[in-house]
């Protein structure tokens, strides 16, 4: 009994750092951390030095000067005696224009192409599959240039609509007398609001007071909707009979919003050939049209592949029992596969919506001014304070990333098994 | 205590790694080779032949300046910059010095801490159009779309100047003038403009020059010289005098056939002090006596150089104008070599 106390108590070495198995994980851990923050530290003292001797401060003054610089695509105002702040501005809502149009037009493309692509008939199955080999496995900044090239090296100039005065025929004529594509841009019908009620300050920039009650009809009908769809439930429920709503939602949805258009004078201008270019209607650069068609047709190929893997993870048990209760393939898809596969889809969309949106700075390759070429460009370059700009440039990337990658999360949490 | 040593030596060697060098003329010595920033490709002031040897009058400047502090003007890396990457290469230290039509301004001189060490082209802003628009007036252009290189005082210009002149564009902006001249040639802009040697140039290099026509305004200056980084002195005078040399071996009549004759039997003082044959200013920029005479031996003068890259006789065919030496009613005006 009194050996026991002799037994020495294991005291602590330090070569138990290394070979012991309870602390080496540690010790492996703390040194990883002191070399990334040895790292982290020499990055910024090398840079602290280096705009030393340069001569170079850090301050982001320079957001509040003059620009000096024209942008041709601009969704709200900005004048070459805006701000280089303003011009980020435009910049950004450059960049979430192109994103979030890309991003419904890469979703609308992937889940057609990746439905097609199972489809039972051999010549669509086929060409779905060309479809996503070939854009998946080009790079993107090949196609953005190649269909930039078509459009300006293909289409018309605008001149060449104008008619002769010998001869009384153009060249090339308007699609519809409302569309023209030229190797500038496309010329599309502008929607104008006849009545005009006047423009609504929101800080940043103006809002038309228009546009503001069109949308309020459009949520009001919606919302209208919801009330009788849930009328309509209830009487179901208590008569058994489902009283038809179709119409019903259709005057709400649409006929409201429309009575709204209508009494603000809603109208299109078309576009007319005035001088070197078009005016009147809506002037979409080619720079937008290529890097966006691009965009979506590239990561709509890659979402085109999550789509069928969702649908492919989906148990051949389920289409069965959906066939055996008489259900059409159509409905067998949209009610029974679709659903469950959304479970399987929406993770890797969210990374597919990211890769969209931040691919969407090879605008540059195209002279977009998205923020990358504004801030990241011209700001830039004529200001030269590069580690400002491009440090904000990364933060605001970082941002609207985070708040895409949020915004999916929450719909993955409603489509997601609910377990109870 | 062992760590922390460990941590220190680190950050300091990877601060001798990563610095940008005040010591500009060792670092060139000791490399063996100038790197030079040039533009992508400008017929005329820039651009490498089918083996990748480059010529022009920008790049004439930086073989000079490797043939009086190297000996050798081959011993030149051209870095080819757009005019957005430019001035981040040469402050970065990729590149030693910048050749590349760049218009010296105050914000460039001071807050993008560069220096310029002279002028090797006084230029100005122009418009080229094609003929057949029947365009005659740069006033003409409202509603024109107009190509454009971003990061440019040109797209500054611009701005002004249509503003001014009550006018409204549409800007495409493009990267490089290979970009703009292919724009502009699909006709995906109604003008294109930068400054009119590069104009001229790019005219030059069109298939069918004769249908296009640069519009008589001209609306800016700019100075187009060299550049290095600011707070190298000695670096900066190593380049602006080889550019004086230059500009000054024209004014002397000092040709790359007759130099070695009048170093030896000039009259005047100043050839023998420019061609190192009397005092030793080559030695006061830290180079040797013989610095003025190899840069002069790499291609002549500045008047020959003017004359083979970009001259009359060229298909750029620009006049000397502004360019002249000063005693011909020109901006040329190299300060005395004493
Ligand atoms: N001088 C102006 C414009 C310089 C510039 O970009 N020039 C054009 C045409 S003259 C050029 O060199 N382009 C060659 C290239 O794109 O690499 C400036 O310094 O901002």
């Amino acid at each position: 009994m009194a050996n026991v106390a002799d037994v020495p108590k294991p005291s602590f070495r330090l070569s138990m750092l290394l070979y012991d198995t309870r602390y080496r994980s540690l010790t492996i851990q703390i040194v990883v951390f002191l070399l990334v923050m040895a790292g982290a530290a020499w990055l910024v003292d090398n840079t602290i030095r280096n705009l030393q001797a340069l001569g170079k401060d850090f301050n982001f003054s320079f957001l509040g000067a003059r620009a000096g610089y024209d942008i041709s695509q601009r969704l709200v105002e900005y004048t070459n005696d805006s701000t280089h702040g303003r011009a980020l501005l435009i910049g950004l809502l450059n960049t979430l224009l192109v994103a979030f149009l890309g991003c419904i037009a890469a979703t609308v493309i992937g889940v057609l192409v990746g439905v097609l692509r199972l489809s039972k008939n051999w010549l669509i199955a086929r060409l779905m599959t060309v479809y996503v080999e070939i854009f998946r496995n080009i790079p993107l900044l090949l196609w953005i240039l190649l269909i930039y090239a078509v459009f300006t090296e293909a289409a018309p100039a605008p001149n060449a609509f104008r008619v002769n005065a010998e001869t009384g025929e153009a060249a090339t004529s308007m699609f519809l007398d409302a569309f023209a594509v030229t190797n500038r841009y496309t010329a599309i019908p502008n929607p104008v609001f006849g009545l005009d009620l006047g423009w609504l300050n929101i800080g940043l920039f103006y809002v038309s007071v228009d546009f503001l009650l069109l949308v309020a009809a459009i949520v009001v009908g919606f919302f209208l909707n919801r009330m009788a769809l849930r009328r309509a439930t209830r009487i179901q429920e208590a008569t058994g009979d489902r009283p038809t709503t179709w119409w019903q939602s259709l005057l709400l949805l649409v006929g409201i919003p429309v009575a709204a258009l209508i009494a603000m004078g809603f109208h299109f201008e078309f576009p007319e050939l005035k001088g070197f270019n078009f005016t009147g209607g809506l002037n979409v650069s080619n720079s937008f049209m290529a890097l966006w068609l691009a965009l979506s047709l590239y990561t709509g190929a890659f979402i085109a592949e999550i789509v069928r893997a969702g649908v492919l993870a989906i148990s051949k048990g389920q289409s069965e029992a959906a066939f055996a209760l008489g259900l059409r393939p159509a409905r067998t898809m949209n009610l029974v596969i679709l659903p469950q596969a959304l479970r399987v889809i929406i993770p890797p969309l969210i990374s597919q919506y990211l890769n969209l949106t931040k691919n969407s700075s090879l605008a540059i390759a195209v002279g977009y001014l998205d923020l990358r070429g504004t801030l990241g460009g011209i700001t830039l370059n004529q200001t030269g304070r590069e580690l400002e700009c491009v440090l904000l440039m990364m933060l605001i990337y970082l941002t609207i990333s985070l708040i895409i990658s949020g915004l999916m999360n929450v719909y993955n949490a409603s489509v997601k098994l609910k377990e109870r | 205590m062992k760590k922390s040593a460990f941590l220190g030596t680190l950050t300091v060697a990877g601060l001798a790694a990563g610095m940008v060098s005040a010591a500009t003329l060792d670092d060139v010595k000791a490399r063996g080779e100038l790197n030079c920033g040039v533009s992508t490709g400008l017929t005329g002031f820039s651009l490498p032949d089918a083996n990748g040897v480059w010529s022009g009058f920008d790049v004439a400047i930086c073989r000079a300046v490797a043939a009086a502090v190297l000996g050798d003007a081959t011993k030149v890396k051209f870095v080819p910059t757009t005019g957005q990457t430019r001035f981040t290469a040469l402050a970065s230290g990729e590149v030693d010095m910048l050749a590349r039509n760049s218009t010296w301004t105050f914000s460039r001189d001071t807050d993008l801490k560069l220096d310029f060490v002279g002028v090797n082209y006084y230029d100005g802003q122009g418009f080229m159009v094609r003929k057949d628009l029947g365009v005659t007036s740069a006033k003409e252009l409202e509603g024109a779309t107009i190509c454009i290189q971003t990061g440019t005082t040109t797209e500054l210009n611009l701005a002004d100047w249509f503003k001014t002149n009550n006018l409204n564009y549409t800007p495409v902006a493009i990267e490089t003038n290979a970009e703009g001249e292919q724009q502009y040639a699909a006709g995906a802009c109604d003008a294109y403009t930068t400054d009119a040697s590069g104009l001229a140039s790019t005219r030059a290099s069109f298939a069918d020059p004769e249908n296009h026509i640069i519009l008589p305004e001209i609306i800016s200056k700019e100075p187009l010289g060299p550049a290095v980084r600011h707070g190298d002195n000695q670096w900066a005078d190593i380049v602006r005098w080889t550019l004086n040399a230059l500009i000054a071996a024209e004014e002397y009549g000092v040709t790359s056939a007759n130099m070695e004759e009048l170093a030896a039997n000039s009259p005047n003082p100043e050839v023998k002090r420019l061609l190192g044959a009397e005092g030793d200013l080559g030695v006061m920029t830290g180079l040797d006596k013989d610095w003025a005479k190899r840069a002069i031996g790499v291609a002549g003068n500045y008047g020959e150089i003017f004359a083979a890259t970009i001259g009359e006789a060229t298909p750029i065919g620009l006049a000397r104008g502004l360019n002249a030496q000063w005693t011909q009613g020109g901006l040329l005006y190299a300060p005395p070599f004493r």
